[in-house]
């Protein structure tokens, strides 16, 4: 026993396995294991009983405004996804087709640099902007192909979505980046001396071999999207709320945590089953 | 027009292609005909794998001329040119199956469904894969991957087949082994194959011609044989086997060397053109011998003494110093039953052949 814990196969493997599972734990399990409590049990006044019930889910059942904001959050999360991956991936394929090697952290790095700034003061500055006087609005006037303020892009849904695809922008370009870095450039030269031109090689050859990073661009911009409420509080005026400033309404103004935790759980069980979707088609038609 | 224009299927005229300052073509001139196994053969850096790729047309070439079965290609896609390329790589779509793969060209062809099946099917069989089409391409071995890659470019029955160091990733064993594989699928199919390599007893094992290249430029061009016999440079005959060079002169046919005396050559033996001065004077090892008790000269012997001894199994190379000759002579002689292998500084006596002899000028 002269080595103790580390002198075995398994000792070694415990060893190596403890602090990132208690990590897990202690970080993801168990905060997880509480709202799926919370959302069983009764607010009663001020304070949560620890008595089983199902009404915070009926609630959500019954009540047509949480609905309507899960299904405005489905709504806005895949906005959000489809126009950030559009325009992630041609900044991703520039970067790694057109920019020779020893530039390339260097284009990474200058995208990366808006984001050394808090997100509050990204969503502030989209205001100044967006806003009645803003940026947009006040040059359109001066150029006279405006009357009056474009008031459709602040506080709406429309400007939770600008500022949201632009918050999430790398987040999408460097899964795609990084997918089309690992493809063989020979493989795009075989394509074309076996007959494709630059587009059908595009379509047949890069773009399916681009698919996982395209896949995680989806799923990273998506999840978080879902449960982001800095944004829709900030810019989304009344019709840009989202499920997540319910869910924070229910926690911090109303003291509903049961609702609360009920909603997060529905949010979240939405996010799982339509990533699971997700996976699973990538799979069966794309193999990859 | 002679026979050979008629049969010429690539032509070449002062191509060179420039990277920025980098020459790295200097006025290519080649012409390589109908159904011939033609090698681009050099150290890495001549250019061959450059030439390839600018009758591929990956790369456009910078000044000159070139002809793909009559036809001027400048400015011609690589999807527009009757070439298909084996990569070094490989370069098999990890995404497709072996099928998929082979089959990937065909996607224009107006063929059915069924018989693009059949002829991926033979293909397949043809470089011995059948029965492999339903496998995904990430679990085949360096061989299967180099056989989809031929596979896949001969279904299209290219005029041309271009081949980049496609041997140079497997090992020993299997790069015979495939050797003789492509040289038999080449005569079954018929169609021209341009190889490129920078193992040059692969290039004269496969090829009906050699070009040898350097710096961009085509130091020599023949068959395997003539190269090997009759190297019109230095670098060539160093390039292609070993070659002792002895310091000597060379007056009209008469060679005069050191040690080894006076010798009469055919005027095809100055390779290089005829001159008169101080000489190199090439010999293969294997047209040196040590004799042997009992064994016939061939009316010409030297004395000399066993430097270093090299021993092969099949073979025993011997550094050999003659007298009168400032460096050591390299000597390959097999191992036949009833021949010693001679020990480090035994007297010995060489014998050579004038015939043998390649004369080039001193440098």
């Amino acid at each position: 026993m002269a080595g103790g814990l580390f002198s075995t196969e398994r000792g070694r493997t415990v060893a190596l396995v403890t602090p990132p599972f208690i990590y897990a734990l202690l970080l993801l399990a168990l905060p997880l294991g509480a709202i799926i409590l919370f959302s069983f049990w009764q607010k009663d006044g001020y304070d949560v009983v620890p008595t089983f019930t199902l009404e915070n889910y009926r609630a959500f059942l019954d009540g047509e405004v949480y609905q309507v904001l899960l299904g405005r959050s489905l709504k806005v999360s895949a906005i959000v996804t489809v126009i950030t991956v559009i325009l992630a991936y041609p900044i991703a394929y520039f970067i790694s087709f057109r920019v020779p090697n020893n530039r390339k952290s260097l284009w990474l790095f200058l995208i990366t640099i808006p984001f050394w700034t808090s997100y509050l003061v990204r969503v502030f500055l989209w205001k100044v902007i967006l806003g009645y006087n803003g940026v947009i609005n006040s040059g359109l006037l001066q150029i006279g192909l405006i009357d009056e303020p474009l008031t459709f892009i602040l506080y709406s849904v429309n400007s939770v979505i600008i500022t949201l695809a632009h918050a999430f922008a790398p987040f999408a370009i460097l899964p795609i980046f990084v997918a089309l870095e690992k493809i063989d450039r020979s493989l795009l030269e075989a394509a074309q001396d076996l007959g494709e031109n630059r587009v059908t090689t595009f379509l047949r050859v890069t773009l399916p071999l681009s698919m996982p990073g395209l896949m995680a661009a989806i799923l990273i911009v998506f999840i978080p999207t879902i449960g982001d409420y800095v944004t829709p509080e900030l810019m989304g005026g009344s019709g840009g709320k989202l499920i997540a400033n319910m869910i924070q309404t229910q926690f911090l103004q109303l003291n509903n945590a049961p609702l609360g935790a009920a909603l997060a759980i529905i949010a979240m069980l939405c996010v799982t089953l339509i990533s699971l979707l997700l996976i699973f088609l990538n799979r069966r038609w794309l193999r990859v | 027009m002679t026979a050979d224009d008629r049969s010429a299927l690539i032509e070449l005229r002062a191509v060179h292609k420039w990277y920025g300052d980098y020459h790295a073509l200097r006025g290519i001139d080649l012409k390589i005909r109908s159904g011939e196994f033609f090698s681009l053969l050099g150290p890495s850096g001549c250019g061959k794998t450059t030439l390839l790729r600018t009758i591929a047309g990956f790369e456009p070439i910078s000044d000159g001329v070139m002809y793909l079965d009559g036809r001027n290609v400048a400015g011609v896609a690589p999807n527009h040119r009757p070439t298909n390329m084996v990569f070094q790589s490989y370069a098999i779509f990890p995404h497709l199956s072996v099928a998929e793969n082979v089959g990937f060209g065909l996607r224009r062809d107006k063929r059915s469904k069924e018989e693009k099946a059949r002829a991926v099917g033979e293909a397949l069989e043809m470089v011995g894969l059948a029965g492999y089409g339903a496998r995904p391409s990430h679990a085949l071995s360096g061989g299967q991957r180099q056989r989809v890659a031929l596979a896949r470019a001969l279904i299209l029955k290219p005029k041309v087949l271009l081949l980049d160091e496609p041997l140079s990733a497997l090992d020993k064993k299997m790069r015979e082994q495939m050797q003789v594989e492509l040289m038999k699928l080449q005569r079954e199919v018929g169609i021209t194959f341009i190889l490129v390599t920078h193992d040059q007893e692969e290039a004269l094992v496969m090829s009906d011609r050699i070009a040898v290249m350097f710096e961009g430029e085509i130091g020599q061009l023949g068959d395997p044989e003539s190269l090997y016999r009759r190297p019109n440079s230095a670098r060539v005959a160093e390039f292609i086997g070993m070659m002792n060079f002895l310091p000597g002169s060379v007056s009209g046919t008469t060679v005069e060397m050191p040690g080894l005396g006076r010798a009469e050559v055919a005027a095809e033996q100055l390779t290089s053109g005829s001159f008169t001065g101080p000489a190199r004077i090439g010999i293969r090892p294997e047209t040196l011998s040590l004799l042997f008790d009992g064994e016939p000269d061939r009316g010409r012997v030297a004395p000399g003494m066993v430097d270093e001894v090299v021993y092969y199994g099949d073979m025993t190379y011997y550094d050999v110093r003659l007298d009168g000759v400032p460096e050591p002579v390299r000597i390959s002689m097999k191992n036949l039953i009833g021949r010693p292998v001679l020990d480090v500084g035994t007297p010995c006596r060489v014998t050579w052949d004038e015939q043998a002899l390649v004369v080039l000028p001193a440098a």
